[in-house]
């Protein structure tokens, strides 16, 4: 088949420092025109060459009509650089992609939503903005509506929106965008988790309907859910291209994911609200080791540390696991009955919770870690990817899966109890005769 | 307008129109029975030295031009006690100043040919405050705009454009204060009134022509946000605005004549109250005005690329 999207040898260059970074004022320029020798004589040491950049660096890849591609890496790797150049907002140094469809990027939710404007008339100045035809918006304006759950705000400054609201609008309007490539960045990290499926939905089938998705983002279960195929970047250089499940493990077997230890030093800015703030999350064995691979048959411990900065509030850690299918495998809250629906006072507290050996399957893990209260029900804070670790099995036949080397499915792998009855024939010979006997 | 169904045959491979169907599409096709296209509908690569104008790209958003000047006339008088009013006051007060000051001064009076001084000043300050409105307004627009310039794509000449545009309707009410002020003081409209949407065309393409290359020299060199007022400030004494243009010297009034809003400004007058019109004038005002809206198109293009990467 013939690929839709065809990038080939794509580069892009950033200067950085002083200049070309920021904006120049028109004196520099004089007097740089002033100083243009000692500039050019300058250049020549390979001076300047230190003070660029390479964001992407000869990328190739081919996309075919229909293919969702996940495109990860580290913060810095050149996924929204290259998002950015496919959707022409930036220019590459060098390279090409050619695009046999028409393309929608969607970098941020809201682009170009005004505060003073109604949600109605955001509808249709994001629409356009987006490259929707006026006709097109009409005809979708009142599915938007019901899709953002929005109805009765539509004619409401969307300054008064709240920020739920606001990300539902916003992201309903894009969803409703219809081009054969839609490139998408990173915006399914906001809204609540309801809502978020319901725009992972509607990608997926987008994707069914033989639309080409090309997907950026840290979800590392989103992206495997969603993609077949994912392209890691580092470096600007693509690392790996290949099935999701692959790369993504490669990604997080690599350690330039996630880690096995996540701090927050800042408590401003830690994931939290004005009761209680995440410290950190750890993943560790049993004599207290901090590791991102643990052996299958020990148990781990997970730690939450939280500082709680008032009091009067009956919290629960609990954990939630996704393995790297974005499958998930199980959530877990605080069961210490010593803080069973007892208010907690201010402090700082760290709660283990301990994942017993031979439980686990193997593969990656990733970890979510939320701190709830339980009536009402209000999440404080609940971060997604807080950690993640590598469950390796043993082949000693010690393990669940006992002596097959092969690869084994399942979420979990529990070492069960096995009991055998048997009861031995006295006359095995007999048996064998009457079975011939009927012949 | 280009929809799914016709998509197959749309296709423009030639560079210079290269990336300019806008993603508007109906119903999205399904997988088995999409047909690309032979040839790519976008090509992305570094542009070479020259520029083209992409004016089917344009074009094609021109919808989106509508929205933005929709919103930039909403959003203006929005949360404002005076709302639109603020469209008539500023003319109408500064007019009521010249009137004040400059009216008796040096026999300016008997210089406008018989044209009450408040009409004349007037008829004078509706080109020159769309002018210099739609300018600085226009000039500070891609750099006001720097949310949507990296985050999404679409001709970037729309964001000044729209400026210009939004100052249309501001004139447009301005306008109507006119009329009454006519009706006041007894001055008939002549058929030369005419002549008004090819003047108002012509301030059209001078303001966007400034506009447009200061906004794309704005996000390079923030000082323009700086000298622009003061160039404005300039320029309105170097414009017959508070005095006709007989009222300097023959000697010096060539020079006059090299600014090309002296053209439009006598010209609006001209029409307005029947009075020959300085041809050579405006023929000098129409043609700095496209040569500079070819410059600066081809000048916004050139710094185009880097605008998301420096803004």
């Amino acid at each position: 088949m013939k690929p839709i999207v065809r990038v080939e040898n794509l580069s892009k260059e950033y200067h950085l420092g002083e200049r070309g970074a920021a904006y120049g004022s028109l004196r520099e320029t004089i007097t740089d025109a002033v100083r243009a020798p000692l500039k050019s004589l300058r250049r020549s040491n390979g001076n300047a060459k230190s003070n660029t950049i390479w964001a992407l660096r000869d990328v190739s890849f081919d996309v075919l009509p229909g293919e969702i591609v996940g495109i990860i890496g580290r913060n810095g790797a050149g996924k929204s650089t290259l998002l950015k150049v496919l959707s022409r907002i930036t220019e590459p140094t060098s390279g090409r992609a050619e695009l046999y469809g028409r393309i929608a990027s969607l970098l941020e939710v809201g682009t170009g939503f005004h505060p003073e404007l109604t949600g109605r008339e955001n509808i249709f100045l994001n629409g356009a903005i987006l490259g929707m035809a006026r006709a097109e918006i009409e005809r979708k304006f009142d599915e938007i509506v019901a899709f953002a759950e929005i109805e009765k705000f539509i004619d409401t400054p969307v300054k008064r929106y709240s920020s739920g609201m606001y990300v539902r609008l916003a992201f309903a309007v894009a969803a409703h965008l219809n081009p054969e490539i839609l490139v998408v960045d990173e915006v399914l990290a906001v809204g609540d988790a309801q809502f978020q499926k319901k725009c992972l939905d509607k990608m997926q089938s987008a994707g069914e309907q033989g639309r080409t998705v090309l997907f950026v983002s840290h979800n590392m279960p989103a992206v495997t859910r969603l993609c077949e195929r994912t392209i890691l970047l580092e470096e600007g250089r693509i690392l790996a291209d290949g099935p999701s499940r692959e790369v993504v493990g490669t990604y997080l077997r690599s350690g330039l994911g996630t880690t096995a230890l996540r701090e927050w030093r800042d408590l401003e800015k830690a994931p939290g609200d004005d009761v209680v703030r995440l410290r950190s999350v750890r993943v560790h064995t049993e004599d207290g080791r901090t590791t991102d691979a643990v052996d299958i048959r020990c148990p781990v411990g997970i730690d939450i540390e939280f500082e709680v900065l008032r009091s009067g509030w009956v919290l629960v850690p609990n954990y939630h696991f996704v393995n790297e299918e974005g499958l998930y495998a199980f959530v877990a809250s605080d069961k210490d009955p010593e803080w069973r629906r007892r208010p907690r006072p201010i402090g700082s507290y760290v709660t283990t919770a301990w994942i017993p050996g031979n439980f686990l399957s193997e593969g990656t893990l990733i970890v979510g870690a939320a701190v709830t209260t339980m009536d009402p029900v209000l999440t404080h804070f609940f971060e997604r990817d807080a950690v993640a670790f590598q469950v390796i099995d043993s082949l000693d036949g010690d393990s669940a899966r006992g002596d097959y080397g092969g690869p084994i499915p399942g979420v979990v792998r529990p070492m069960l109890g096995w009991t055998t009855q048997f009861e031995p024939r006295a006359f095995e010979a007999d048996a064998t005769h009457d079975g011939e006997t009927t012949e | 307008m280009t929809n799914a169904s016709d998509l197959p045959s749309v296709h423009q491979n030639n560079d210079a129109d290269a990336g300019s169907t806008p993603p508007k599409a109906d119903e999205a096709l399904p997988g088995e029975s999409m047909v690309l296209p032979e040839e790519p509908i976008v090509t992305i690569e570094a542009s070479k030295s020259w520029v083209s104008l992409q004016l089917r790209d344009l074009w094609n958003y021109r919808e989106l031009l509508y929205f933005l000047t929709w919103r930039d006339v909403k959003v203006r008088y929005k949360q404002t006690a005076l709302g639109v009013a603020w469209a008539i006051i500023q003319p109408l007060f500064t007019m009521l100043i010249f009137t004040l000051f400059f009216c008796k001064l040096a026999g300016i009076e008997a210089q406008t040919g018989g044209i009450p001084y408040p009409i004349f000043a007037y008829a004078g300050l509706l080109p020159w405050m769309f002018f210099s409105n739609a300018v600085t307004s226009s000039g500070n627009s891609l750099v006001g705009s720097a949310h949507l310039i990296t985050k999404v794509y679409f001709p970037r000449m729309m964001i000044p454009g729209s400026a210009v545009a939004a100052g249309l309707i501001d004139f447009a009410i301005a306008f109507v204060i006119l009329v009454f002020l006519m009706f006041y003081y007894g001055v008939a409209p002549a058929w030369t009134a005419l002549m008004l949407p090819v003047l108002v065309m012509l301030t059209v393409v001078l303001a966007l022509g400034m506009g447009m290359w200061l906004s794309a020299l704005n996000v390079k060199y923030r000082d323009v946000r700086f000298a622009l007022p003061f160039l404005l400030q300039l320029w309105m004494f170097v414009s017959p605005l508070i005095y006709p243009s007989s009222f300097v010297p023959e000697k010096y009034r060539w020079l006059l004549m090299l600014n090309p809003l002296t053209g439009i400004i006598e010209g609006y007058r001209s029409s307005l109250f029947g009075k020959p019109f300085n041809w050579t004038a405006l023929g000098v005002s129409t043609l700095i005005g496209l040569l500079l809206l070819i410059y600066s198109s081809y000048s916004f293009k050139r710094m185009e690329r880097s605008f998301a990467d420096i803004v």
